[in-house]
C-alpha cells in the first residue's frame, strides 16, 4: 500500500472515530435531559408547598394544610424494618455462597435463581408477602410486614454485590491469611468482611434506595392511602424515656416493638393518591412529596458514595 | 533411586532430618502433578527446590503447609513426615500444620492494616491477648526481619507505604513472630529489585541457625549462594537430591547436569 493510500485509510478510520464519539455524545444528552427536565419539573412544582409545615401534617382533604408526615414517618420506619432484615440475610448468604457452599448443580441453581430473582416485577413479591406474611404468618398489613416485603426485593441485591466484593479481594490476600493458622471463620472475619465492607454498603445501599421507591408490593399488601395518625412511639416521653417496667423481664417490649404492628402509609403511595386527586392544589403536593422522595433517594446514594470512598482509602492491592 | 539420594548427602556429615517425604504424589483433580517423590528435608538447614517452570517445585512447597486443602479437587498420597508426624494423616488439621510450619510467598502480600497488625496476626489467630508479649514478640520478630530500625517509629503505619523489599520483610516477620519449625519461601525475591534481593537473602542465611528453611527459586545463582541442599525436579519429579555443593560441582544425574549448565530450563 503506498504512503497516499495509507493516509486516506487512516483519516478515513478516524472519521468513524469522531462520528462514533459524536453520536454517543448526542444520545446522553438526551438521556441526560430528560431527566433534568423531569427533575426541574418536579422541583419547580414542588418547591413552593415544601415548608416545615408540609413535614408536620397528615394528610388532609384540604391541599393547602396536608402534609407527609405519616408518610415520611412509615417510609423511614419500613426502611429500618427493611434494613435490619436485608443486611444480616443478605450478607449471609452472600459469605455462604461465597466461601462455604461447595460447586455443584445445587449452589449452581442457587446461584441463578439468584440472579434472576433481581428482575423479578416487584408486584410478585407484593403477592407472595400478601399470601405468606399477611395471611400465613397474621403480621397484618403492617410496618413489619412492608419491611420484610421489601427486604425480599432487595436480597438478591445485596447476596450479588456481597458475593462480588468477596470475590475482589486477591487470593494472595486470603492465602496469607490461611498460611499462618488463621481458620476459615477467622480469615473471613479479620481480612475478607473488612476488606469487602465498602463494597457490601454500596450494595446494600443501592438496594435500599431500590426498596425507598417501591409503591406496588405495598399497595398489594395492603398499605394505606390516608392515614392521620404515627406509630406508638417506642419511647416514652418523660425520663428515663425507655419503656421500663417493674415486673419481669423490667422492659416492655410490646410497647418498644408496638410500631412494628401498626399501619402505614409510605412517600410514594401519598404521592400516587395526590396525583390521582382531581383537584390542582393536590398535583403540587405530589410534586413536593416527589422532591423530599427525590432528595432522601440521593441523599442514600450519597452516603454509600462516601462510605465507598472513606472505607476504602487506605486499603488498596 | 531414594537410598542414592541419602548417601550422597550423608556423605560430609550427618544430617538430622526435619521432614521426610516418602512415596509421594499430588494431583490437581486428574492432572498428575507430582510423582513419587521421596527425599528429606535436613534440620536447621536451607533447602532448594530447583527446576524448570512447571516442573512442579511450588506444588510441592505448598504441599508442606497443606495450603492446597483450601481448593477442591487436590488430592495428596503418600506421607510427608514433620518429626515423625505425618501431616498428611486425616486425622491431622491442615490449620495445626500451618500452626507448625509458616510461609513466605512469591509476591509481597502484606494485609492492608498497618505494620504491626500484619505482624501480630499470627499471635491473635492464636488466642495471645497479652499486650506486653504481643508488643516483645512483635519487635523480635520484626528485629530477627531486620526491618525493626527502619518501621520501628511508624509500627501503626500502613504496610502499604513501605517499599517491595521491606513489605516482604514484614511477610517474613509475619511468618516468624510465631515461631514455626518450618518456614516455606515460595521465590521470595523474585518481585524484587537486586539490592532488595541482596538483603532477603543474608536474611535467609541468618535465619537457618534458628528454623528449617525450604526456598523454591528460579535463579540457580540463588540457590548456590544460600542453600545447603538442593532438590532438581524436572516433569513433577525429583531427579536429584544433595548437598549444594556436590549438585553443583559433580552432580550424578545428565538431567541435573544439562539444568545446571543452561541446556534445559
Amino acid at each position: 500500500m503506498s504512503q497516499e493510500n495509507l493516509v486516506t485509510e487512516i483519516s478515513k478510520r478516524k472519521l468513524i472515530d469522531r462520528c462514533f464519539a459524536i453520536v454517543s455524545l448526542l444520545i446522553i444528552f438526551v438521556a441526560i435531559f430528560i431527566l433534568l427536565a423531569l427533575t426541574l419539573q418536579i422541583l419547580i412544582e414542588g418547591l413552593p408547598r415544601l415548608t416545615p409545615q408540609f413535614f408536620i401534617s397528615f394528610p388532609s382533604r384540604k391541599a393547602e394544610q396536608a402534609g407527609i408526615l405519616s408518610a415520611w414517618v412509615g417510609t423511614s420506619l419500613v426502611m429500618l424494618v427493611t434494613a435490619a432484615a436485608a443486611i444480616p440475610i443478605g450478607v449471609a448468604s452472600g459469605i455462604y455462597l461465597e466461601e462455604y457452599a461447595r460447586q455443584n448443580w445445587l449452589s449452581a441453581i442457587i446461584e441463578i435463581n439468584v440472579t434472576n430473582l433481581a428482575g423479578v416485577p416487584s408486584i410478585i413479591y407484593g403477592l407472595l408477602a400478601l399470601g405468606l406474611f399477611v395471611y400465613q404468618f397474621q403480621l397484618g398489613q403492617s410496618v413489619l410486614t412492608a419491611g420484610l416485603t421489601l427486604a425480599l426485593l432487595i436480597l438478591p441485591v445485596v447476596i450479588v454485590t456481597t458475593r462480588e466484593a468477596i470475590r475482589a479481594i486477591p487470593i494472595s490476600l486470603r492465602e496469607a491469611s490461611f498460611a499462618v493458622g488463621a481458620s476459615k471463620w477467622q480469615t473471613i472475619w479479620d481480612h475478607i468482611l473488612p476488606y469487602s465492607f465498602g463494597s457490601i454498603l454500596t450494595g446494600i445501599i443501592i438496594g435500599l434506595a431500590r426498596a425507598i421507591g417501591q409503591t406496588a408490593p405495598l399497595i398489594t399488601i395492603g398499605a394505606l392511602t390516608f392515614i392521620a395518625f404515627l406509630p406508638e412511639s417506642p419511647l416514652n416521653s418523660s425520663f428515663p424515656y425507655l419503656p421500663l417496667q417493674i415486673t419481669f423481664p423490667f422492659f416492655n417490649f410490646q410497647q418498644f416493638f408496638a410500631w412494628l404492628n401498626a399501619p402505614f402509609t409510605v412517600l410514594p403511595i401519598q404521592m400516587f393518591t395526590w396525583v390521582s386527586r382531581p383537584e390542582q392544589a393536590f398535583k403540587a403536593n405530589a410534586a413536593a412529596a416527589g422532591t423530599v422522595l427525590l432528595a432522601m433517594t440521593l441523599g442514600v446514594n450519597g452516603i454509600a458514595i462516601y462510605l465507598r470512598y472513606r472505607l476504602r482509602q487506605g486499603i488498596k492491592w | 533411586m531414594v537410598d542414592n539420594f541419602l548417601d550422597n548427602s550423608l556423605k560430609s556429615e550427618t544430617i538430622q532430618p526435619k521432614v521426610e517425604v516418602k512415596n509421594f504424589n499430588f494431583y490437581y483433580g486428574d492432572f498428575h502433578a507430582i510423582k513419587n517423590i521421596n527425599f528429606i528435608i535436613p534440620q536447621q538447614k536451607v533447602t532448594a527446590l530447583i527446576g524448570p517452570s512447571g516442573c512442579g517445585k511450588t506444588t510441592l512447597l505448598r504441599c508442606f503447609n497443606r495450603l492446597h486443602d483450601l481448593y477442591p479437587n487436590n488430592r495428596y498420597d503418600g506421607e510427608i513426615r514433620i518429626d515423625s508426624l505425618n501431616i498428611l494423616s486425616p486425622q491431622v488439621d491442615p490449620i495445626e500444620v500451618r500452626m507448625r510450619v509458616s510461609m513466605v510467598f512469591q509476591k509481597p502480600n502484606p494485609f492492608p492494616k498497618s505494620i504491626y497488625e500484619n505482624v501480630v496476626y499470627g499471635l491473635r489467630v492464636r488466642g495471645e491477648k497479652n499486650r506486653n508479649i504481643l508488643d516483645e514478640k512483635v519487635e523480635k520478630a520484626l528485629q530477627d526481619a531486620a526491618l525493626w530500625d527502619e518501621v520501628k517509629d511508624r509500627l501503626h503505619k500502613s504496610a502499604y507505604d513501605l517499599s517491595g523489599g521491606q513489605q516482604q520483610r514484614l511477610c517474613i516477620a509475619r511468618a516468624l513472630v510465631t515461631e514455626p519449625e518450618v518456614i516455606l519461601l515460595d521465590e521470595p525475591t523474585s518481585a524484587l529489585d537486586p539490592i532488595a534481593t541482596n538483603s532477603i537473602e543474608e536474611l535467609i542465611s541468618q535465619l537457618q541457625k534458628k528454623v528449617t528453611m525450604i526456598i523454591v527459586t528460579h535463579s540457580m545463582q540463588q540457590a548456590a549462594r544460600i542453600s545447603d541442599y538442593i532438590a532438581f525436579m524436572y516433569l513433577g519429579e525429583m531427579i536429584e537430591f544433595g548437598e549444594t555443593k556436590t549438585i553443583f560441582s559433580n552432580p550424578s544425574e545428565q538431567k541435573t547436569q544439562d539444568y545446571i549448565s543452561g541446556r534445559i530450563g
